[in-house]
């Protein structure tokens, strides 16, 4: 991608609001060509309000929407050459699978033929063929999820707008269908946004995430950036799962104290001492047994509770009365060397490039402009 | 598709007012069934008339002509109780008009002024409808007079029809103020309402009611009680013996046809020969002198009518019809 | 974290970014104001007519509520007002009592011919109001068959008559909302009243009554509603008994006193619009009562109860198929009850200018079909579909039509078309103005109707058409229209079928030559002709039916070729 090139879309400072309620505070995106971006969020947060936007279905109170460089903000949604797919596929009933797909190309004014070809092309890439005459009703779930698809994707838009697309389905369909959307997105390269409030699904679909929250995009990153750097204490419990421990700022940089305990912590812009922040620290990054003698950060937590979780089986750990339990994730092998059962007292150490800092609590307005 | 649905009801909202162009628009009281006959002629003589007839009972009528004033649909009003047509002759809802041959119709049944604002043409009269079969079984005696109306047997049994809705109706009561003079009149109409069953909207439902055994005793008018007996219906016609209540029914050209040649057509027509000639099979008397009495009625009605003083049953028509509302409406 | 509170919302202004005028848009808004340009032209600004009118008096000056005071001081006509509501309260419980019954039995037993009770209890409507006061008189009349032949008589004209004719007239009204409320019951309460040991009573009262509680109500509505507006009844079998609905028609036609005619309305309008707004509010709670887990009820098996039921049934059956053949009797014999040779002569309507007002009134039934349905369905697209600030105005203006009586309605339209100097003139004495005020005399049922089934759609549907350029007004054509087609028929066959047999509305706006078919019977029962009074109201019904017909054979077909549609998916 070069630089001169601009972004398939740009999203610029909007903001929108329904009577009192604020949807959406200062939303500023760049997505470029060919990218599958994920906007994710728990419900509310104002990812649908934001895409909704970017279709023309929504209008913003503030903000520009550009699609290749060109101010859309004011065109209705029937001229900004988007397909999408709803939560609900929104298929049309009394049409036949076919007709679904050749709905958008009738509009189109082009000659059966070309539309009739078009069609078998759609239904041979989500893999429909058999089922052209059916009607949705006569359809499975995923069945009618990929007839949306294709229906979405038969005028050749720009642009690609999945809303919440897998979650009416249950969870093997979905599992599949994550991958089968993947592979066509690459394979077409089409720009694609999609909204979801499963973590997962992000992760494993985006090329880069939008985590919201509150109507205000907390981080935009790639999967792994989101789920390793998570900028900010909400980002970091929504993405994954991580421990989170109040502590003080001690006086030298790069340290803490949670209690009488001084513990190291990657480095972060220093702030005067006493100051309360938050360290947090991911299940599977504490070490656990004999690994964690001679490391820094060092603690001792008694097994409170074992929950078994297939692959491996996450420890509730007390580590007295300063600080709440933490959660430790330890694979088969593992839990077996350390021999943790309940009641069983455990050495522990917090890795210090592992152990985050986040100041304590931020209020949504200091993340303001 | 939906444009189509559109532009047709856009279409049926504004193009159905307009008219042909002879259209006669006419409001009537005549009785329906003499209206079929008359009407066979009218489009024999008078091929080019459209006529549009409505036809609805005297007080329905007027109301409706009343109602329509600032916004006037009838080119004419036809067969109309005179009372009434003194009311629009006040209210300057009419245009006066000579018909040809004005000069043949007898002083008294024309508007005083010239040209008239109305023509009569026809008389009618009260009269009572007895059913036979009802008094047999009931064991009622024959009533001959207006006083017999009250006497207690008949309870329930007479019905009359209401002066607010029906020209019969307000003939009656006129005629029995005239006579009786109030309060006197008064008086004797609230011992009449004793025995009243009901107060009909139309004249010539309370003797149809008795035909169909539904009442003993209909006050109506004298035709529909002919004609009930010629269709056999057990009923006798009784004139009472103080005298009936007459009106005039008559014609005008409404303030809305003051130009309309079609209208005048029509309303010479209404006291042509031609017309007089179907009027007389109905009615006691017609306007033009010389035609014949239907059968089984008097040869001179006015030896069984009481004379009707028309300007005082039109004066105090609002104020009698007020007070027999506000006595007998309930 | 805080909510994000007014404080913030403030900072961001309140106009939105404005799209592009495009043609959809322009189209949408003059659908929108031509839609409202209606509902005011023919609902709002006639009843302000009336409001207005009620404040003058007959010189036209105003004198503020005089005429109210003059009303209720008037004890002959104040006593309208007591007449109308006890004979309609007392019309309501027994009509409500007997259909609830008779629901009960169609749907709570296994007893035979049921389907046939059900079609047989549905004839009233087919006729205009009036006509079952007509059959009345000739059953139980002075000189009724039934008076003739046991020399009993009930003394039918007054409150007697008017209670039970209404009763026959709203049955199939409250019936339909009864079965419907007694259909959907919740097996698992039974069960469960069955497993604490409730007795056959207890379960009644503490099970099934609780659950039909709001279609009680509403058929309690309903009726209460349809009694008080009607005027058909009253006027045949009323005798000296003078109610809200026939004191109009007196005032405005009888003294041509279109002030107190006004006044009457406005009083008249009061109870309407109190059951109405009681109504929507139960209505409003109603929809969480059965849920989607409810088990169906099978129908209880005791022979006796179903014995009994169909004995009950049975009679009531008969008593409405009896009123029908009255009316089928005395237009075909001489003379009744005097002659009874069979003759056709009272079909031959010579002196109302024979067919023609049937033909008019195929017409305007007809015309307000299709306007109405096009004009119901594209209102409620236009209200749920395009949400703008004036949906709830709209949404209340379209459903308010039900609280007004026809009588009102008429008085309204002879004030708003018959105005000096009015454009509107021009409608006045037309078959169109028949047309637009049954349209706006029946619109809310047709409207709700809609508005339900463009609900039960995915709200989506115009943002996938929009987002692939099609215009909205193509995926309304394409796929709104034909999937609620059954909803749309439905509509068209309500507004046929009403306009067949409305009278109070007609009955101040028919003209010369624009005569229609139940006016005419009320004329000529008027008359005294009532044979042929019976005749007309005979093809009212027998047209009716037809068209019942065709509408069902209609609906069948539309219902195989959806059926494809509709089906379960076959495969996992």
């Amino acid at each position: 991608m070069t630089a001169h090139r601009s972004p398939a879309v740009a999203l610029e400072r909007i903001a929108k609001k329904f009577g009192h309620v604020v949807a959406l505070r200062d939303a500023s995106l760049a997505v470029a060509e060919g990218e599958f971006v994920c906007f994710l969020g728990p419900s509310g947060c104002g990812k649908t309000t934001l895409l909704r936007i970017i279709a023309g279905l929504e209008r913003q109170n503030v903000g520009v929407v550009r699609m290749a460089g060109r101010d859309v903000s004011h065109l209705p949604p029937s001229e900004r050459n988007y397909g999408i797919v709803f939560q609900s596929y929104a298929l049309f009933p009394n049409l036949t699978v076919a007709r679904n797909i050749a709905y958008g190309l009738e509009a189109r004014r082009k000659s059966r033929h070309e539309i009739d070809g078009r069609v078998a092309e759609l239904l041979d890439l989500v893999h429909l063929r058999a089922h052209t005459q059916r009607y949705p009703a006569q359809l499975s779930g995923g069945e009618q999820q990929r007839v949306a698809l294709a229906r979405a994707l038969a005028p050749s838009p720009a642009l690609l707008l999945l809303d919440e697309p897998l979650s009416a389905l249950d969870a093997r369909v979905r599992l599949a269908l994550r991958q089968e959307i993947k592979a066509l997105q690459r394979r077409l390269g089409i720009t694609t946004i999609m909204v979801t409030h499963d973590q997962e699904e992000s992760l494993t679909m985006a090329d880069r995430i939008v985590v919201m929250n509150h109507g205000v995009i907390e981080q935009i990153g790639t999967p792994v950036d989101i789920y390793t750097e998570p900028r900010s204490r909400f980002v970091a419990g929504f993405v994954g799962h991580m421990n989170f421990l109040s502590v003080v700022a001690d006086a030298r940089p790069g340290w803490s104290r949670l209690g009488a305990l001084a513990l190291r912590h990657r480095a972060a812009p220093p702030v005067p001492a006493g100051t309360p922040v938050t360290l947090g620290i991911r299940p599977e990054e504490i070490i656990v047994g004999s690994g964690a003698r001679d490391a820094e950060n060092r603690i001792v937590g008694r097994v409170a509770g074992l929950q078994f979780l297939g692959a491996f089986t996450r420890l509730r750990l007390d580590l007295g009365d300063s600080a709440p339990p933490l959660e430790c994730d330890l694979a088969m092998g593992a839990l077996a060397e350390v021999g943790a059962k309940e009641g069983v007292e455990l050495p522990l150490a917090l890795r210090a490039d592992a152990l985050r800092v986040f100041r304590d609590p931020t209020p949504p307005a200091a993340s303001d402009a | 598709m939906r444009r189509l649905a559109f532009s047709l009801l856009v279409l049926v909202l504004f193009a159905m007012p307009a008219a042909a162009k002879d259209t006669v628009v006419v409001y009537t009281a005549l009785e329906p069934e003499q209206i079929t006959d008359y009407m066979k002629a009218v489009n024999k003589t008078l091929p080019n008339l459209d006529v549009k007839m409505l036809r609805l009972s005297t007080g329905d009528i007027s109301a409706r002509f009343m109602a329509e004033k600032d916004n006037m649909q009838a080119d004419v009003v036809w067969g109309v109780a005179a009372t009434n047509m003194l009311v629009f002759k006040n209210a300057g809802l009419l245009e006066a008009y000579a018909p040809k041959g004005l000069e043949r119709v007898q002083p008294l049944f024309r508007d005083k002024a010239n040209p008239p604002a109305w023509v009569g043409i026809d008389i009618y009269m009260s009269a009572f409808c007895f059913n036979t079969e009802i008094a047999k079984k009931k064991n009622l005696p024959k009533p001959a007079s207006w006083a017999d109306l009250t006497k207690p047997v008949y309870k329930n049994e007479v019905v009359m029809p209401n002066p607010n809705s029906s020209g019969t109706g307000y003939l009656s009561v006129a005629s029995i103020l005239q006579r009786m003079k109030e309060p006197g009149g008064w008086k004797y109409l609230d011992a009449l309402d004793k025995n009243m069953a009901e107060y009909t909207k139309s004249g010539s439902k309370p003797c149809k009611d008795a035909a169909a055994g539904e009442r003993a005793i209909g006050v109506s008018f004298e035709y529909v009680a002919m004609k009930m007996k010629k269709d056999g219906a057990p009923v006798e016609m009784v004139l009472p013996k103080e005298g009936s209540g007459y009106e005039m029914e008559a014609n005008a050209l409404t303030r809305k046809a003051k130009n309309n040649a079609a209208a005048k057509a029509f309303l010479d027509w209404a006291i042509s020969d031609e017309a007089m000639r179907l009027y007389s099979k109905y009615f006691a008397a017609v306007s033009v002198a010389g035609f014949p009495v239907p059968e089984g009625l008097p040869k001179d009605i006015s030896k069984v009518v009481y004379p009707n003083d028309f300007d005082w049953s039109a004066k105090n028509r609002d104020r009698i019809l007020a007070e027999w509302q506000k006595r007998y409406q309930k | 974290m805080p909510a994000i509170g007014p404080v913030e919302a403030a900072r961001i202004p309140t106009p939105v970014v404005r799209h592009r005028l495009d043609g959809e848009r322009v189209l949408r808004g003059a659908l929108l104001t031509g839609f409202a340009l209606f509902l005011w032209l023919f609902v709002g600004y006639p009843l302000l007519q009336v409001l207005w009118r009620s404040l003058l008096d007959n010189e036209g000056q105003f004198i503020g509520v005089a005429n109210y005071v003059r009303y209720v001081r008037t004890p002959a006509i104040a006593a309208s007002i007591t007449n109308s509501l006890w004979v309609s309260t007392a019309a309501m419980v027994l009509t409500v009592t007997l259909a609830f019954v008779y629901a009960y039995a169609l749907t709570r037993t296994r007893m035979p011919w049921r389907g046939f009770f059900r079609v047989v209890a549905m004839l009233p409507i087919f006729a205009p109001s009036l006509v079952h006061g007509i059959a009345f008189v000739y059953v139980f009349g002075n000189n009724g068959i039934l008076t003739r032949q046991t020399g009993l008589n009930v003394g039918i004209y007054g409150a007697k008559g008017i209670i039970f004719a209404e009763t026959f007239y709203c049955f199939p009204h409250a019936l339909l909302i009864l079965v419907a409320a007694l259909s959907a019951a919740d097996a698992r309460l039974y069960d469960a009243a069955a497993a604490l040991g409730a007795s056959r009573l207890r379960t009644f009262l503490t099970v099934t009554l609780p659950g039909v509680k709001y279609g009680l109500m509403s058929a309690c509505f309903v009726v209460f509603t349809l009694v008080i507006t009607d005027f058909g009844i009253p006027k045949v079998i009323g005798g000296k008994m003078s109610v809200m609905a026939t004191e109009i028609y007196n005032q405005v036609i009888g003294q041509q006193n279109f002030t107190m005619g006004a006044t009457v309305s406005v009083v008249l309008l009061i109870p309407a619009a109190i059951a109405f707004a009681v109504d929507r509010l139960v209505q409003r709670r109603q929809y969480s009562l059965v849920t989607s887990a409810a088990q169906p009820l099978a129908p209880g098996r005791s022979r006796l109860a179903r014995a009994l039921l169909f004995v009950y049934c049975a009679t009531i059956a008969a008593a409405i198929v009896g009123v029908y053949g009255v009316i089928g009797v005395t237009s075909l014999v001489a003379r009744w009850p005097y002659s009874f040779a069979f003759t056709l002569k009272h079909y031959r309507f010579d002196t109302i200018g024979g067919y023609t007002p049937l033909l008019n009134s195929l017409e305007v039934a007809a015309l307000t079909a299709v306007a109405g349905t096009v004009l119901a369905f594209v209102g409620a697209y236009l209200v749920e579909k395009c949400r703008t600030i004036a949906s709830g105005p709209l949404y209340v203006a379209s459903i308010l039509p039900v609280a007004i009586p026809g009588m009102v309605l008429g008085l309204a339209y002879i004030f708003t078309f018959n105005a000096p100097g009015s454009p509107l003139n021009r409608l006045y004495g037309t078959l169109a103005l028949l047309v637009l005020s049954n349209l706006v005399h029946y619109f809310t049922v047709p409207f709700l109707t809609a508005t339900t089934s463009l609900r039960q759609m995915d709200a989506e549907f115009e943002s996938v058409g929009a987002s692939m350029g099609v215009p909205f007004w193509k995926t309304f054509w394409r796929v709104t229209v034909p999937i609620a087609l059954p909803s749309i028929v439905g509509i068209g066959m309500y507004f046929f079928l009403n306009a067949m047999v409305t009278l109070s509305a007609a009955v101040f706006l028919v003209a010369p030559g624009t005569e229609l078919a139940a006016v005419a019977v009320l004329l000529m029962d008027d008359a005294g002709d009532t044979a042929q009074a019976a005749a007309m109201s005979v093809l009212i019904i027998g047209s009716g039916l037809l068209v019942r017909l065709g509408f069902w054979w209609l609906l069948r077909g539309i219902t195989r070729r959806t059926q494809a549609w509709t089906a379960t998916p076959s495969e996992g």
